[in-house]
């Protein structure tokens, strides 16, 4: 065969995961570590102790100027003006029609300095859209510093103990989605994100992407989190964690061909702001009663893994939609998976079935999320 | 973790070892190792003929599914039950842990698999090292 294969791009941590066995697939065009240990076993992990994922892969697109809130608002479908200096929520950019371009996080820098943390695999995508919708705006510049930092997703109940031991900043009173700025492992000037992807307590913490610093990094975070079991985690971890959270994948429950408020996101699409891009058709899907079809969850009743793209029936054997992700959920010990179904198929309870290599398999519509972390308990 | 010499092997990743007229299959440590945490066995029933290169079942980890391929043509005569429940035996000691149990159509066509080092440095080529 002809070698077409484009590289692989390759973040700063490549080697290290290497070196540590790791097993690379290719993600995205991106080589990263799909696991090193073993998926259960990171997965495990980031439920009931912590683990350490290489996310560097994201890109990070900054909007700075006196019209960045402008230009974030009219980009975004969640309403930014509501964020204090230092706090981040949960959006998306959408197309005219009100599918997605990309969900993303929106981080509020300072009054005019916004950066909006967006997926790998739709990284060019992205920042080409959002130079096109910035273009005629007024000041506002757009910076794409996806390749200026190591990013680093610290995850699971020990993930405050761990990274505390390597800075000075109080991580206690950083709040659900807020951020700062502090020394971690002697660099000045890190941002350090109560955020993740894997429904669990976590951080993310953004240092510079040169090699050095990066592994140095990387080791310091693991030798901090030893007493704790602390593990280096895959990509296969992240999914089934983000997964069992009911966390939405770009290219599975959300896409250019799905609308907001069929993946059931509509609570972060603020359409009583005046203006953004694809508000008027998410208000012509409300006027016109509402999506026809909706993201739910499935169960297995009977024995059988449901996978990405295996058809879902209804209890007649009619074929109604498709799986968008499903696996073992290893926390769970459940066999799940999230899908698309019409509205009148979507009643939690309601009894479906997955086609899986032929056979129908039974199973159950569930609420989502499948998993929601314990709250903390509250200490007198 | 070695061949067993005494066993052939497939390009799919099955191990046969073959006694008289009876052969006993199993996947080898390099698919375990591939597929990582193994979750879910797919079996066939006894008294069910397969045919030598044809799927017979699936073994599934948590991020994939993998179909099984038989050796060799013949009936099978016993399946190991005990997969369903512990499926992760595969992974703990695929060179030990059997699937199932066939009985040979063709004695000869075993002729035709890998020996184990045939096989290892099949394995070698498919990860380039």
């Amino acid at each position: 065969m002809a070698e077409t294969v484009m590289a692989l791009r390759k973040t700063a941590l490549n080697a290290t995961h290497r070196a540590h066995k790791a097993k690379m697939v290719d993600f995205g065009g991106w080589d990263m570590p799909v696991e090193y240990s073993g998926l259960i076993a990171e997965h495990m992990a980031v439920r009931t102790g912590v683990g350490v994922f290489d996310v560097s892969h994201m890109g990070d697109i900054q909007l700075r100027g006196p019209g960045s809130l402008a230009a974030v608002q009219q980009l975004c479908m969640n309403d930014a003006s509501k964020l204090a200096v230092g706090q981040a929520h949960y959006s998306a950019m959408l197309y005219p029609n009100g599918t997605f371009v990309d969900d993303v996080i929106v981080h509020k820098l300072s009054d005019n300095d916004y950066l909006i943390v967006i997926n790998a695999g739709t990284r060019e995508k992205d920042v080409q859209w959002v130079r096109s919708q910035i273009g005629q705006m007024p000041g506002v510049h757009v910076n794409d510093f996806s390749d200026y930092y190591t990013q680093l997703a610290i995850q699971g109940p020990k993930a405050e103990a761990t990274l505390q031991k390597l800075t000075s900043t109080d991580l206690s009173v950083i709040k659900n989605y807020w951020f700062t700025w502090g020394q971690v492992c002697g660099l000045h000037n890190v941002m350090i994100a109560r955020t993740g992807y894997t429904g669990e307590d976590g951080f993310e913490i953004y240092v510079p992407s040169d090699e050095p610093t990066s592994a140095r990094v990387w080791g310091e975070v693991l030798a901090a989190g030893a007493e704790f079991g602390m593990i280096p985690c895959g990509l296969g971890a992240r999914n089934t964690l983000r997964m069992e959270s009911a966390m939405a994948l770009y290219g599975h429950e959300i896409s250019d061909t799905i609308n907001v408020l069929e993946a059931g996101l509509g609570r972060y699409a603020k359409l009583e702001k005046p203006s953004f891009v694809g508000r008027e058709a998410l208000l012509a899907v409300q006027a016109a009663g509402g999506p026809k079809r909706k993201l739910v969850g499935l169960e297995m009743v009977e024995r059988g893994i449901a996978r990405d793209g295996y058809p879902v029936l209804a209890a007649d054997g009619t074929r109604i939609g498709e799986v968008t992700s499903g696996s073992p959920a290893p926390f769970l010990k459940k066999n799940i998976a999230m899908a698309f179904v019409p509205v009148e198929n979507a009643g939690v309870d309601g009894e479906l079935a997955v086609e899986i290599r032929g056979q129908s398999v039974k199973a159950r519509v569930v609420a989502l999320p499948f998993y929601k972390r314990p709250k903390k308990a509250v200490v007198a | 973790m070695a061949y067993p010499a005494e066993y052939r092997y497939t390009k799919e990743h099955e191990w046969i070892a073959v006694d008289g007229s009876t052969g006993t299959v199993g996947i080898t440590d390099y698919a375990q190792n591939s597929l990582g945490d193994i979750v879910f066995v797919e079996l066939p029933k006894v008294g069910d003929r397969l045919e030598a290169g044809k799927t017979f079942g699936s073994v599934e980890s948590v991020k994939a599914v993998s179909d099984l391929f038989s050796p060799v043509s013949g009936t099978v005569t016993a399946v190991n039950e005990e997969l369903v429940s512990v499926p992760e035996k595969l992974n703990s000691d695929a060179n030990t842990t059997w699937i199932l149990k066939l009985e040979l159509a063709d004695a000869k066509q075993v002729d035709g698999l890998l020996s184990a080092a045939e096989y290892e440095a099949f394995t070698s080529e498919e990860t380039g090292h």
